[in-house]
């Protein structure tokens, strides 16, 4: 990458949907993709006289991952209102947290296992839970002059995690957004999935550049409307460079002009100013007076940490520590997510190779996966029986170069390696019956003995052909090793 | 002697021995209102024909032998504040004029799990809001002991029903005594529970830290009967509290012994009309040939009860009643009305060339909100909602909503310092007995203090019963006020019903209205 | 703190209110009487007070995350002062 004029800093605001079955305060469910407003009631329609009862499982599930992003659980939290009119926001105001979160003061590590760019620790402001709203829908096209509202989603458990701004290119942002969801699904506090809104990104755009040897920042820019890890890439990129020429432009720097928002246009690759709101700013937060506070005992977060499964960082230590697995290897394996992990950690175990497993499954195993689009708990070949191809060719039993024959058989009629072994009739060649056939090969072709002699070592090949041809199960390595001996006794 | 004059409790025994059917008392019921509220107007609606048909259920079920609720075959007024799935809830406001819950509210629920006859729905203040009953979008409520004069309010409905005699038992809300001041008023017995001990799931809110459902009746025995019916905890209401109801209506005719009352001197002091000073003092002289021993005792920030409640209840309300926007429920502005307002301000402006008007002017959907509110809410209710705005708002939290909040703790540890010395406190529930109507209807801060005996209540958490004490020589009723630490329930209510076994200011009935 | 007729103006359109000019003018006014009032709140010392938001102070009230059934489409929105038969319609969200 050129060396820029500039340093992009950059903040995000990520809200997660969390796991739960039932909504943040009554139990309508939260499934995705059902019949527009099939799933609300009195409570999260906002009619008269309903009351709000906090779910348990949303609280704890925020915990969870609030601890996970090494935060700090203040010992009480409470509910505040966000007060602003929206026909998607049926009570007139958001149930929110305001100056008193769940949660604040942690981090998330990332790296690339490419080392584009310095390992680093990404601080977390604050983590604080909430209710989303419903959905609006415009049909411009059909020149309606009403917008249809839709309120499933209403009431629906958000985690708000809002980073601080740590991030210095769009790779760094993307990498701590890949990183968060990894560590999100390893918890299992939410799918994650952006298509349906499960994971939303918002990001906090400035330069910092340099103007008389005085470092000064531009006006920052939240970006919105990001549906993928790559909108946010590519509109960060955008973003820095428009911020950029129309820092050349105008020299508006920090503070000079209220914050703005701009839409990301993925099909046009632009960001467009959005109307501000004229008083966007006055939410008039105040607590909610029918929500109780909750408490939260050092003993209880310790609990919490203590029921957490491994988390991808500590899982890539290990796989390092223990497997001997570089950085590389560990860091493809851990993205895969969990159930990789397991099938690589069982097979690992029982084949006593952990190198040679992970080629295979980084290898043969994903591959598959990514061709027919299965997960691992789909795929025909178990790890114990991975475990025993891996096995059996460390033995010598099944020669190497005839690994991914045997493993395509052990696929196609699902049998272990022993049987694809045999039905593939591979049987080890004893060593002098091999020296045997390299012999009568030797001294069958001078004129590649010559050769070899005159130091054309590549010659032996042709020998290799014609021993696998007499004997399919030869180790070819072993024949060219054998081969080239004879050759230079001869 | 209509059957109506005979106490709940009184009723419920004569129900139960056969002596009379529900059905009966409920036509008495319904014949009354018929023939009185035409004058008082207490009631939004009434529910004739359904409330005789539960009323036949349970008076067949009775004579099946099946055990019946604590209420069974009672006639019960809820106010229109208390959301019941079988009519509409308005809250006496053109904004909910046609809106239907699909659900019922925890208290009218347990109303109708006890076996009570709901007759009818009862006036109020708009959304509460109110101490006439004359901010209701709908009707004057009159006072029953004089026609001219106000009940009361925001309940002046729930206590004129009962005070004119059509029915025996009322349900209101109280959120700066809007029981306890319109049962003063109206001569009869009224309770603002304890914060938490009835649920408000389902009630209407106002300001949601102070709201709290009670009864209404003519005598404390049969408050106790209706509180029992009413209270415990609710799932639904994240503020209900975890607390055994006691069984009200048995403990309530066992005597308090070494009663220790307080008295606030401040209570007494300038502003207090000197018949309701008379009537209260005296029925403290009562209690004290009751045996109990009388002490002074000092709320020093009470006296700003009215000012910490008129922010931290706007406040509240101005969020609570956000959710009426025209959008999802409630009164909607004319479309096509709006629309054509909208067309010809932006020819107007563009005609004039004036650039900053048009940028300026309204989107539809805002203006759908501004007009849906302006036409949907009455003037207290806006005045109300720019109250809480404004105290909420950037710049004015600190000053006035977070202050208030302060203030509001120093009240509750008044109360908790005073209560370590005394078993209740007793004093005024008004300055003056029943206003008249439209006296103070232009001047809302003077309609505010009427409060100011009762909001400290509401900003503690605390329990506080309103019963006639006396009369003025106009012939109006005169309350006197009991508050008692959190959860007291019981204590107030044995304290009254003493009163009332000595007294017989509860026995007086309105001149024939 | 003087209430004037802007700062009303403002706060009208926070709380989404139209006031007709002699509902401004007379909100103005009550306003500031009442504002007035409530500012002998600035009396009382309320240093290291805490403030009370709640009339009762319980902690950690949960429910259970169990699926209730919802209401029915037609019954939801049945109190919709417009629809369609698949949900609400508003004025045009768009452009705000
Ligand atoms: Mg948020
Ligand atoms: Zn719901």
């Amino acid at each position: 990458m050129p060396e820029q004029p500039y340093t992009t800093v950059i903040g995000l605001e990520v809200h997660v949907q969390l796991a739960t079955q039932s909504k943040l305060f009554c139990r309508c469910s939260t499934q995705f993709g059902a019949e527009p407003n099939t799933q609300t009631c009195p409570v999260c329609t906002g009619l008269p006289g309903t009351l709000p009862v906090m779910n348990a499982h949303a609280f704890e599930l925020s915990l969870q991952t609030a601890i996970a992003l090494n935060c700090d659980i203040p010992g009480f939290t409470k509910w505040d209102r966000k007060q602003y009119y929206y026909p998607d926001l049926p009570k007139g105001y958001q149930i929110s947290q305001f100056d008193l979160p769940m949660s604040d003061d942690g981090y998330l590590e990332i790296a690339d296992p490419k080392d584009r760019f310095e390992p680093k620790r990404v601080r977390i402001l604050r983590a604080h839970l909430e209710e989303d709203a419903g959905k609006s829908v415009h049909d411009e096209a059909a020149g309606k002059a009403d917008s249809e509202i839709d309120l499933n989603r209403t009431g629906t458990p958000l985690l708000e995690i809002v980073s601080e701004p740590d991030m210095r290119s769009s790779l760094e942002a993307r990498a701590f957004l890949q990183e968060l969801k990894l560590l999100l699904t390893y918890i299992g506090v939410s799918d994650c999935n952006m298509q349906e809104g499960s994971l939303r990104v918002d990001a906090n755009v400035n330069l910092h550049l340099e103007k008389d040897s005085e470092k000064v920042a531009t006006p920052i820019v939240e970006i919105k409307n990001m549906n993928s890890f790559r909108a946010v890439e590519r509109a960060i990129d955008y973003e820095a460079k428009r911020q950029y020429d129309e820092w050349q432009e105008t020299g508006r720097r920090l503070g000079e002009s209220p914050k703005q928002t701009r839409g990301w246009d993925d099909a046009a690759g632009v960001t467009r100013g959005q109307r501000s709101k004229e008083e966007s700013s006055d939410y008039r937060y105040f607590p909610d007076p029918d929500l109780m506070p909750v408490t939260t005992t050092a003993e209880q977060v310790e609990a919490v940490r203590a029921a957490l499964p491994e988390l991808p960082a500590g899982l890539r230590q290990r796989l390092g520590d223990d497997y001997s697995l570089g950085h590389y290897d560990a860091d493809v394996l851990v993205n895969q997510g969990r159930p990789v992990v397991d099938y690589y950690l069982t097979a690992a175990d029982a084949s006593g190779d952990p190198k040679l497993t992970c080629n295979w499954v980084t290898q043969e195993v994903l591959r598959e996966l990514k061709d027919k689009e299965i997960t691992i708990e789909q795929f025909g070949v178990s790890a114990e029986r991975l475990a025993g191809l891996v096995k059996g060719i460390d033995s010598g039993a099944i020669p190497g170069p005839r690994g991914r024959e045997v493993f395509t058989t052990m696929l196609a009629d699902d049998c272990d390696a022993q049987e694809a072994t045999s039905k593939l009739g591979i049987e080890q060649v004893d060593e002098s019956e091999l020296v045997a056939l390299c012999q009568k090969l030797v001294d069958a072709n001078p004129k590649i003995v010559a050769d070899v002699k005159a130091g054309k070592q590549q010659a032996v090949g042709a020998l290799i052909g014609q021993a696998k041809a007499q004997n399919p199960n030869v180790d070819p390595g072993r024949v060219r090793e054998i081969c080239l001996e004879l050759a230079q006794q001869s | 002697m209509s059957l109506l004059d005979r106490s709940a409790c009184q009723l419920l025994a004569d129900l139960k021995a056969g002596e009379i059917s529900s059905v009966e008392l409920t036509q008495a019921s319904l014949d009354r209102i018929e023939a009185a509220d035409e004058k008082v107007g207490a009631f939004l609606q009434q529910s004739g024909r359904a409330a005789l048909a539960a009323a036949e259920q349970i008076d067949v079920r009775r004579a099946a032998g099946e055990q019946l609720g604590i209420l069974a075959g009672l006639p019960v007024a809820v106010k229109d504040v208390l959301c019941d799935s079988t009519t509409t809830t308005t809250c006496a406001s053109k904004m909910l004029a046609n809106f239907r819950p699909p659900y019922d509210s925890t208290v009218v629920a347990k109303l109708r799990s006890a076996d009570a006859v709901l007759v009818g729905r009862t006036n109020m203040d708009e959304f509460a809001m109110g101490g006439s009953t004359e901010n209701s979008a709908v009707q004057l409520t009159r006072n029953p002991w004089d026609l001219q004069r106000a009940p009361g309010g925001s309940s002046g409905g729930a206590a004129a029903c009962v005070a004119a005699g059509m029915v025996p038992l009322s349900i209101g809300t109280d959120t700066g005594g809007s029981i306890r001041q319109p049962a003063g008023l109206c001569g009869v017995v009224g309770m603002k529970p304890t914060y938490g001990r009835v649920s408000r799931y389902g009630l209407v809110a106002f300001a949601s830290s102070l709201d709290q459902v009670g009864p209404l009746a003519r005598t404390a025995e049969d408050v106790a009967l209706l509180l029992e019916a009413i209270a415990g905890h609710d799932p639904r209401d994240s503020t209900s509290l975890e607390e055994a109801t006691p069984a009200y209506s048995q403990s309530v005719s066992k005597p308090l012994e070494n009663m220790r009352i307080g008295v606030v001197k401040e209570q007494f002091a300038t502003g207090l009309n000197s018949e309701v000073e008379t009537a209260v003092r005296d029925a403290i002289a009562v209690y004290e040939s009751l045996g109990a021993t009388v002490k002074e005792v000092e709320l020093p920030h009470s006296k700003y009860g009215v000012a910490a409640y008129y922010v931290i209840a706007p406040s509240e309300a101005s969020s609570n009643l956000a959710r009426y926007d025209g959008a999802h429920y409630g009164h909607r502005t004319d479309q096509a009305e709006m629309m054509a307002e909208l067309e010809a301000e932006r020819k107007q402006l563009s005609e004039s060339g004036d650039q900053r008007g048009l940028d300026n002017l309204d989107t539809p959907l805002i203006r759908m909100y501004r007009r849906s509110r302006a036409e949907g809410f009455g003037p207290e209710v806006k005045r109300r909602i720019m109250l809480g705005t404004y105290a909420l708002s950037a710049g004015y939290y600190d000053a006035y909503y977070l202050k208030a909040l302060k203030v509001r703790r120093l009240i509750r540890q008044d109360y908790d310092k005073a209560f370590e010395d005394v078993d209740l406190i007793a004093g005024p529930v008004t300055a003056s007995p029943a206003f008249k109507l439209g006296e103070m209807v232009d001047d809302p801060l003077a309609m505010y203090l009427v409060d100011l005996y009762t909001v400290s209540a509401n900003l503690a958490g605390l329990p506080g019963l309103s019963m006639p004490c006396g009369f003025s020589e106009a012939g109006l009723p005169i309350g006197l006020q009991l508050q008692a630490p959190p959860l007291k329930e019981q204590r107030l209510l044995k304290a009254a019903h003493m009163y009332q076994q000595t007294t017989d200011w509860h026995t007086r009935r309105p001149p024939e209205t | 703190m003087a209430i004037t007729r802007e700062t009303v103006e403002k706060v009208a359109l926070l709380a989404r209110l139209k006031l007709s000019e002699t509902e401004l003018e007379k909100m103005t006014e009550q306003m500031g009487q009442i504002v007035g009032y409530v500012d002998q709140l600035s009396e009382v010392d309320t240093e290291g007070v805490e403030p009370m938001a709640h009339a009762v102070e319980v902690t950690n009230v949960f429910a259970e995350d169990v699926v209730a059934e919802s209401l029915p489409r037609e019954q939801a929105l049945s109190n919709a002062p417009s629809s369609n038969e698949r949900g609400y319609l508003v004025p045009a969200v768009l452009g705000d």
